[in-house]
């Protein structure tokens, strides 16, 4: 028998007293921590210690109220991916038990939306179903089916004792011998060592490397610590000098009991639990209580700093005081839903939470270390869906894996510093928290914290009527208003889109500004360009080692090359210039731009002979593409842009208008014509000077609506996250090269080993035959439908993975609907009839193109024109 | 049966109370607002008494705005109406107190006025004996126990019941009285939710309670007490714990 007095004394230092050194310090015994702990005994480390200021099973965080059910539907493919491996650990630990789950629709929207939903989940292989009312109340009784319109069931969905799982998991790696855990010890500071600091390397990092933790148990030495805390996860980022852009915010949950019919059901859940979507709400049997949880009420965003103490709390610190006044207002359509049952006088709320949970800026987990402090890393704002699945996926990455999973949409490094703030978390949380049931279009924006980051010719483009859209920040025009006089030209090309659906955040304008384009040329805005520059006598060798294609090419050259993880798998999609001898600069994508950047400067030479400079801001970058681009750079420049003076693939400064340009001949729209790097501040002259020259030429403001898919889907060009993932590779996508150089580079024993099989998708150009629904109104995919053989069934290749659309668009100079994706290598055949389900429908489509080729000028006599 | 509970809105608290700096009152920050249990027990006291009886309950706080949510909450509990006297939300001593809810009582007639014993958070155990005293009724407190016979005139009364140093005290008084009661009087229900539907629709009485009459007492400072650290014994675990629980629970006689 042992005495434990009170936490306050706990705090104080009693317990066993800490280790002096671990291989890893995982703080928070929550699901995320244990999962985390687990897994890395697993994968063989040892040494570990889990440290909770709370008591053990439940030390009070977000774990301890959760209402523990998982829906395997999900609007990411890596959500639904970490909830898929989450849930089969549960069931592993015999933890999950299946009940089945109904999103209900109240409205016509919903019902499409719903439709959408379970063609989704078929190109996942998630079992589903659409129902008419009547089978809804067929498997939930107590519902009134009068009130809705139909349901979506999900036969797979359960509920889990998330607290039971994170107890075994923490057993086992504690029983392994692998861990040590320090419940009821505080973290009152995390060491780290600023000398370390790799700023020279890259200017992200500023807080150097972590070397420890002081408890109130004792101090503990150690390099690696995981930062596992949910909600409080930015107030422990801070001791280290880091930020975790996650807020906590409310969810109000309701038991009401006891109810008369569970009280005659079995065990913990016997009917399915119900997303009363529309409502934003969902009721979920317990027991003999039935749960109602709501995210209709006002977003109630909580600080980090005021979450009360595990003294001070009532219940539990993320168990705050339910505020009725915010959720008494939705009384009414949950009496509604099931009025016999919650409308029973004798049956009462017995328990009612403002639980705290995590959001983040984009709704998915941050996973990583941070890319300000070596050795720290985020495993937070993970739920209990996704949590055993996050803690996996880091442990993998943690121990110099490649987490089997794709994560970089979870990466902690997406974040670009504005993004970090606590004014953008907060702001894009409140944003989020009413869409979290909402019909969310894919195209949707955000409108909280905009305009942020504006090029420089920004109000040309307002007005010139440009409808922005954001992309890290950035305001990017996506098409602009001032070409629906292209309109009436082009009409018979336009490819308009009946469906409301489909038009939203679209416009047919995108596709005469496309076309204007190839016929005569476009100005593209590219600020949001993320440029790095890497420097130093050890340039060279750096980037080689980073870059799939020969980067030993002489200065001058622009390179298009992927980068890849160990396992082979996409890490980067990009282009790099060679400068000069030592001087590379690399080109990417704005929504990427912050993780390449870690990645690129975690795999420099520790002896600091190449460093990385992130020069985004000082540059900016205007596109100039189409068949009159050459006359219209000839007007400002005295300079050779000649075919022969200025071929493809090569970049050098040339002076036009007066200013000194960095011209880079490539294309990402398939035309002649250049990318023009200019300083910040000059980029809006070079904007006027280009603008001027072109009207003679019929030059038009071309959008991100033709640089990204229009302009991309016509020429094949991959996209990095949409086909370029970890999940396929350089063979399946096409762009393996006939030779691989000779020198080593990241992932090349794993790409080598790719080439030498032959692969079991191939990425494949379709196009869709005919877009008539049985309503007789075309209707135009957006991306993820499921591809289906002859036989109906979703294609499915060697290796079990599905067919789906990775990106879909407009071809308005081919005049097809175009669309992308992996296709088994047996049905990888052009001309191949094959079709894909959308809305519930299915629309034949033709396999036009296996591999890269592009659909739109094979030959590319335009690029090299 | 007409009969009006007086409640009031305080901190809910369950951890450690802290205090704002200056030491005047409770730090509200990171909790929420209830009434005190006493008078959770009061109201339902009060509802059983209608549902017996018929007859209405009215809930009545003196509070600032915001005490409409714990008034709100009791409707969903059963009352039928509530009448807040509202102030600016400074606190008001006993005197003051008694003084609004006598001139707010007064005229209407009430069969029953019920308090809790003390409020959970001043604890000034006078406000129920002042209104009485005021209003010239008898005053039972610290009832555990109670039982009422409705009538006209004379024929309406009641049997209180309070235990005393360990022997069961019991009261008959004539309606209309003051009785202020304690927890374990009842097991108050929780709200179902169309109690919370009724009395989100409820409307609210508003009455300006005047300016406060001069206190006997002023508040000086709040202190909290050092409380005993909490003590939690592992008796072991696995199978081999179990005798030691059983005699655990033996001794609290829980076991039969």
């Amino acid at each position: 028998m042992s005495d434990i007095v009170g936490q306050a004394a706990a705090a104080a230092g009693a317990g066993p007293g800490a280790p002096a050194r671990a291989r890893a310090v995982i703080i928070g015994a929550g699901i995320v921590g244990n999962s985390l702990a687990y897994h890395l005994a697993r994968l063989g480390w040892r040494d570990l210690v889990l440290v909770d200021k709370g008591p053990m099973p439940n030390p009070g965080g977000s774990t301890g109220h959760a209402s523990n059910f998982i829906f395997p539907i999900e609007y990411s493919k890596m959500m639904m991916e970490l909830t898929r491996d989450s849930t089969e650990q549960y069931k592993q630990l015999g933890v999950f038990t299946e009940s089945g789950g109904i999103e209900v629709a109240r409205t016509p929207e919903r019902m499409t939306e719903l439709r959408r939903r379970c063609t989704q989940a078929r190109a996942w292989q998630i079992p589903a179903e659409l129902l008419s009312p009547a089978q809804v109340r067929a498997l939930v009784p107590y519902l009134d089916e009068r009130v809705i319109l139909g349901g979506a069931y999900f036969p797979t969905v359960g509920v889990v004792d998330s607290l039971r799982a994170g107890t075994l998991m923490r057993e086992q790696a504690e029983g392994s011998g692998a861990l040590t855990v320090l419940a009821g010890a505080e973290i009152t500071g995390i060491v780290t060592d600023p000398d370390a600091s790799r700023a020279g390397r890259f200017d992200g990092r500023t807080g150097g490397r972590v070397t420890g933790v002081r408890t109130t148990r004792g101090d503990i030495e150690t390099d690696l610590v995981a930062i596992c805390c949910g909600v409080w996860s930015p107030r422990l980022a801070r001791m280290a000098g880091a930020r975790i852009p996650l807020t906590p915010v409310v969810h109000q949950m309701i038991s009401v009991g006891p109810i008369e019919l569970f009280e005659k059901s079995p065990g913990e859940i016997s009917y399915p639990i119900v997303r009363d979507v529309d409502a934003n709400m969902y009721e979920r049997q317990h027991g003999g209580d039935m749960e109602v949880g709501s995210y209709a009420h006002r977003p109630i965003i909580v600080d980090p700093d005021a979450i009360p103490s595990i003294e001070q709390a009532a219940l539990s610190p993320t168990e705050l005081p339910f505020t009725a006044e915010d959720f008494d207002p939705q009384l009414a359509q949950a009496l509604e839903l099931m009025p016999g049952l919650l409308g029973d006088e004798r049956a009462g709320i017995r328990y009612a939470i403002n639980g705290l949970i995590s959001m983040t800026p984009d709704g998915h987990p941050v996973i990583g270390e941070t890319p300000e402090v070596a050795g720290l890393w985020s495993v937070a704002a993970s739920w209990i869906k996704e949590g055993p699945g996050c803690g996996r996926a880091a442990a993998e990455w943690m121990t110099g894996g490649v987490p089997e999973i794709d994560i970089h949409e979870a990466d902690v490094s997406r974040f670009y510093p504005h993004q970090r703030t606590t004014a953008h978390v907060t702001a894009r949380a409140r944003e989020g928290f009413n869409k979290m049931y909402g019909i969310v279009h894919p195209a949707e924006q955000w409108e909280s914290g905009r305009p942020l980051r504006r090029g420089p010719a920004y109000d040309r483009e307002r007005a010139l009527g440009a409808v922005f859209f954001e992309t890290a920040g950035w305001e990017r025009p996506h098409w602009y208003e001032s070409n629906a006089a292209l309109l009436e030209r082009y009409e018979e090309r336009l490819m308009r889109r009946p469906g409301e659906w489909e038009s939203r955040w679209w416009s047919p304008i995108i596709n005469a500004e496309h076309l204007a384009m190839r016929d005569n040329a476009g100005l593209v805005d590219l600020s949001a360009f993320a440029v790095l520059d890497i420097t130093g006598p050890g340039a060279l060798d750096a980037v080689q080692r980073l870059a799939v294609a020969q980067m030993d090419v002489r200065p001058g050259r622009v390179v298009y090359t992927s980068l890849l993880d160990e396992a082979g798998g996409f890490r980067g999609d990009l282009t790099i210039m060679r400068l000069g001898a030592h001087a590379f600069r690399v080109v990417t994508g704005g929504a990427t731009g912050m993780m390449d950047a870690k990645w690129i400067s975690d795999h420099l030479p520790d002896d600091g002979t190449a460093t990385l400079a992130d020069v985004t801001s000082a540059w900016t970058t205007l596109g100039l593409w189409g068949p009159k681009a050459r006359e219209i750079l000839a007007r400002l420049t005295a300079d050779d842009v000649s075919g022969q003076g200025f071929p493809f693939g090569t970049c050098r400064p040339i002076e036009a208008a007066g200013i000194t340009v960095l011209a880079s001949r490539i294309s990402y729209v398939g035309e002649l014509g250049w990318e023009l790097y200019v300083p910040a501040e000059q980029g809006a002259a070079l904007w006027d000077a280009l603008w001027e020259a072109g009207q003679p030429s019929g030059l038009v403001p071309v959008g991100i609506g033709v640089y990204g898919t229009t302009g991309r889907l016509e020429k094949g060009y991959r996209a990095f996250g949409n086909e370029l993932t970890a999940e396929y590779n350089l063979v399946e996508a096409g762009l393996a090269r006939p030779t691989v150089k000779s020198g080593d580079f990241i992932g090349k024993a794993a790409y080598l080993a790719q080439r030498e099989r032959p692969p079991a998708a191939v990425l494949c150009t379709l196009t869709v035959d005919d877009h008539r629904s049985a309503s007789g109104e075309p209707r135009y995919m957006l991306g993820g439908e499921p591809v289906l053989g002859p036989d109906g069934q979703v294609l499915t290749d060697a290796r079990g993975r599905t067919s789906y659309v990775t990106s879909a668009g407009s071809g308005p100079s081919v005049g097809k609907h175009i669309l992308l994706a992996y296709l088994p290598a047996g049905q990888a055949r052009e001309g191949n009839r094959l079709a894909v389900e959308y809305l519930g429908e299915r629309y034949p489509v033709t396999v036009a193109v296996v591999g890269a080729r592009p659909l739109f000028d094979p030959g590319n006599e335009r690029v090299r024109a | 049966m007409e009969v009006c509970v007086c409640v009031k809105r305080v901190p809910m608290v369950g951890g450690a109370i802290a205090l704002t700096p200056d030491g005047q009152a409770v730090d509200t920050s990171m909790s929420g607002f209830t009434v005190s249990p006493h008078e959770e027990c009061a109201v339902e006291e009060a509802v059983r008494i209608t549902e017996r009886h018929g007859g209405t309950v009215t809930v009545l706080t003196l509070g600032p705005p915001e005490a409409e949510q714990q008034l709100r909450d009791m409707l969903a509990l059963g009352a039928g109406r509530a009448v807040l006297l509202a102030t600016d939300g400074t606190e008001r001593g006993p005197v003051a107190t008694a003084a609004a809810i006598t001139a707010a009582v007064r005229d209407r007639g009430f069969d029953l006025l019920l308090f809790g014993n003390e409020a959970a958070d001043t604890g000034g155990y006078q406000v129920p004996v002042r209104v009485a005293h005021a209003l010239g009724l008898p005053c039972v407190t610290g009832i555990k126990r109670l039982e009422v016979t409705p009538g006209a005139g004379a024929a309406g009364r009641l049997v209180a019941g309070r235990e005393y140093r360990g022997s069961l005290e019991s009261f008959e008084l004539p309606l209309p009285a003051v009785v202020s009661v304690k927890e374990g009087i009842n097991l108050p229900r929780y709200p179902s939710l169309p109690g919370r539907l009724r009395a989100r629709r409820a409307s609210v009485e508003v009455l300006d309670p005047g300016p406060a009459p001069a206190e006997g007492l002023r508040t000086e400072r709040l202190r909290v007490p050092r409380a005993p650290a909490s003590r939690a014994r592992v008796l072991g675990s696995g199978a081999g714990a179990v005798p030691a629980l059983v005699r655990v629970l033996d001794d609290l006689g829980v076991l039969r």
